[in-house]
């Protein structure tokens, strides 16, 4: 055998346990939930071949899905933002030296690691529109028509986006403090010597700077936020009606509770599209924006 | 100027005060309902503090459902997912950053490709393979599906490209064999990157709350999450236990937190330092 083949050994012995889970639970999954996509199966008879008829339904006639659609849209619109805002001003605050960063920095980034099913039972607590935190403080301020937060169709969805954006503001927080720390203090010496001031310097050498964080932490909250699940199955159960159902939601609802596993799987095609879609055009629009060295 | 920066930094702290205060104020909020009575739970105005602590709260959730189970099944899951991750992604990084093989590159493209592919796609061909072997309802079939993702892959192999070749040149002219230079010298040099991606992935598996929705239905097999969940289908408005099973689902996430944040930190810094 020679040197090179002995290495090629090697290496597929060193890939293979990975490459055999790899084949069936991700390459396999991913044909067979393409091939899935085209039928009609609910796991007792004999699966359908049905041609696009999932998919045409799904665009085409099914109202639910496009409600869940504009839902998550509107979570992922109301949510992003908010979280890659807060978590840049905090970071900006805390790269500081203010007294107890440290503390700070750890309560902001506490929620990000309990379960969203922990946060979110608390927070059903907080949100009760009879005895919850929230509506108490709220009226102690002085607002007289206090929100049902959970049971008015209005409101869940906001309550979903407090909650989350409670939850995540300190992955945000962690990675901007980590990209702030990484502007070298000399750009900022330079600006002090030609006499910039605070805004200017921010503007001309720290938003360009940080701009690949920036990049990389909206896109990383976009796929996340359209994959949102956990927070509506605790807090709301997609209700009032279906105020709060998500896209991820309606796939678990098709595919586990009414064994609509070919819809199902068109629907978790569908939402891949909208995240391949909706990264994709970041990447296309960042070299307007974002600054590379 | 000095004063002025002075000034600011302590508008600023009064600033971060009332964000901690709102970070945190539901983590008190839950202990303290967890403590309090079914009738001063519902009492008006809400009280901070319990008039006197009903630890027995506690002992009630305890002995309703089966929280310790709960905890141990999600201790072997998080934990076998944590470890069968490591041990297969360092594997296969070892072949991408280590090893010359025709079609290395493109293999490394595909997995990198499966990234962009959201869970939900694999889970449900995933669920009915589970199904069809009858896995479901076995620590097996909350396992397995969850071992493989090109994450770890990408990290480690990023990381083992970073650490120069002469370390295992003298090793290699020794005679040492492809598997000692991946045990004995890569894996020992890579602990930082190797501790973080363990600490995301339990943690990750930790909070997962779809998967074993899905592939559990008996209660002895229950995971945290699930358990939690399923405790508030039974206990809709009893607050007071409600919050006691809550703040036994987050307990162990910030005890974690307070013993591993300085090490996982060092380990995001030396990681994002050598890559």
């Amino acid at each position: 055998m020679t040197l090179r083949r002995k290495e090629t050994l090697a290496a597929w012995l060193f890939l293979l346990p990975g490459f055999v889970g790899f084949a069936i639970f991700v390459f396999g999954a991913v044909v067979f939930s393409s091939v899935l996509s085209f039928f009609e199966w609910d796991m007792l008879t004999k699966p359908t071949f049905v041609g696009l008829r999932n998919f045409t339904k799904l665009f085409l006639e099914d109202k639910t899905f496009h409600l869940v659609f504009r839902n998550t849209l509107w979570f992922v619109l109301g949510t992003v933002p908010t979280r890659v805002l807060l978590g840049l001003i905090f970071a900006l605050i805390l790269v500081r030296n203010i007294p107890g960063r440290t503390f700070f920095r750890a309560a902001i980034f506490l929620p990000v690691i309990i379960p969203t099913v922990a946060a979110a039972m608390v927070w059903r607590w907080i949100f009760n529109a009879d005895f919850g935190l929230l509506n108490d403080f709220l009226y102690q301020i002085g607002v007289s028509n206090l929100p049902r937060w959970l049971s008015d169709p209005k409101w869940a969805l906001v309550a979903i986006m407090i909650l989350s954006v409670w939850k995540d503001v300190g992955f945000s927080t962690v990675m901007f403090m980590a990209g702030l720390q990484s502007i070298p203090t000399t750009m900022y010496e330079a600006a002090k010597l030609d006499g910039a001031n605070a805004w200017k310097t921010f503007v001309r050498i720290t938003m360009p700077l940080l701009s690949p964080t920036t990049f990389f932490v909206i896109v990383i909250n976009v796929i996340s936020s359209f994959q949102v699940f956990d927070q509506a199955y605790v807090l709301t159960g997609g209700g009032p009606g279906n105020a709060t159902n998500t896209i991820v939601y309606y796939i678990y609802n098709n595919a586990f509770q009414w064994f609509r596993m070919g819809y199902a799987a068109a629907i978790a095609w569908v939402l891949f599209g909208i995240i391949f879609i909706a990264t994709f055009v970041q990447f296309r629009y960042q070299r307007k924006w974002v600054y590379y060295e | 100027m000095r004063i002025k920066e002075k000034v600011l930094n302590w508008w600023l702290f009064c600033l971060m005060l009332i964000v901690a205060f709102i970070m945190l104020v539901p983590f008190f909020w839950m202990f303290s309902t967890s403590l309090k009575s079914l009738g001063e739970v519902f009492e008006y105005p809400p009280k901070w503090i319990p008039r006197q602590p009903h630890w027995e709260n506690y002992a009630r959730v305890w002995s309703v459902v089966p929280f310790g189970r709960y905890l141990l099944n999600s201790v072997i899951v998080s934990g076998s997912i944590t470890l069968l991750h490591l041990l297969v992604a360092s594997l296969s990084a070892f072949a991408f950053a280590r090893l010359n093989f025709p079609g290395r590159d493109k293999l490394f493209l595909l997995y990198l490709a499966t990234l962009m592919v959201p869970g939900q796609v694999t889970m449900i061909p995933n669920f009915i393979l589970i199904k069809l072997l009858r896995l479901t309802d076995t620590y097996t079939g909350l396992i397995l599906p969850n071992v493989f993702t090109a994450f770890g892959v990408f990290l480690l192999r990023q990381f083992f490209m970073t650490i120069p070749k002469d370390y295992e040149d003298a090793a290699r002219i020794d005679g040492a064999s492809r598997f000692y230079i991946y045990s004995r010298i890569i894996l020992p040099l890579s602990v930082p990157a190797l501790s973080t991606l363990a600490v995301f992935t339990f943690v990750f598996q930790w909070n997962n709350l779809l998967w074993p929705l899905v592939v559990v239905s008996k209660d002895s097999m229950k995971t945290v999450t699930i358990g939690l969940a399923s405790f508030q289908g039974m206990y809709g408005t009893t607050w007071n236990l409600l919050m006691a099973a809550a703040v036994i689902g987050v307990l162990p996430s910030i005890v974690a937190f307070l013993i591993g944040q300085r090490f996982l930190i060092k380990g995001i810094t030396l990681t994002g330092l050598k890559a």
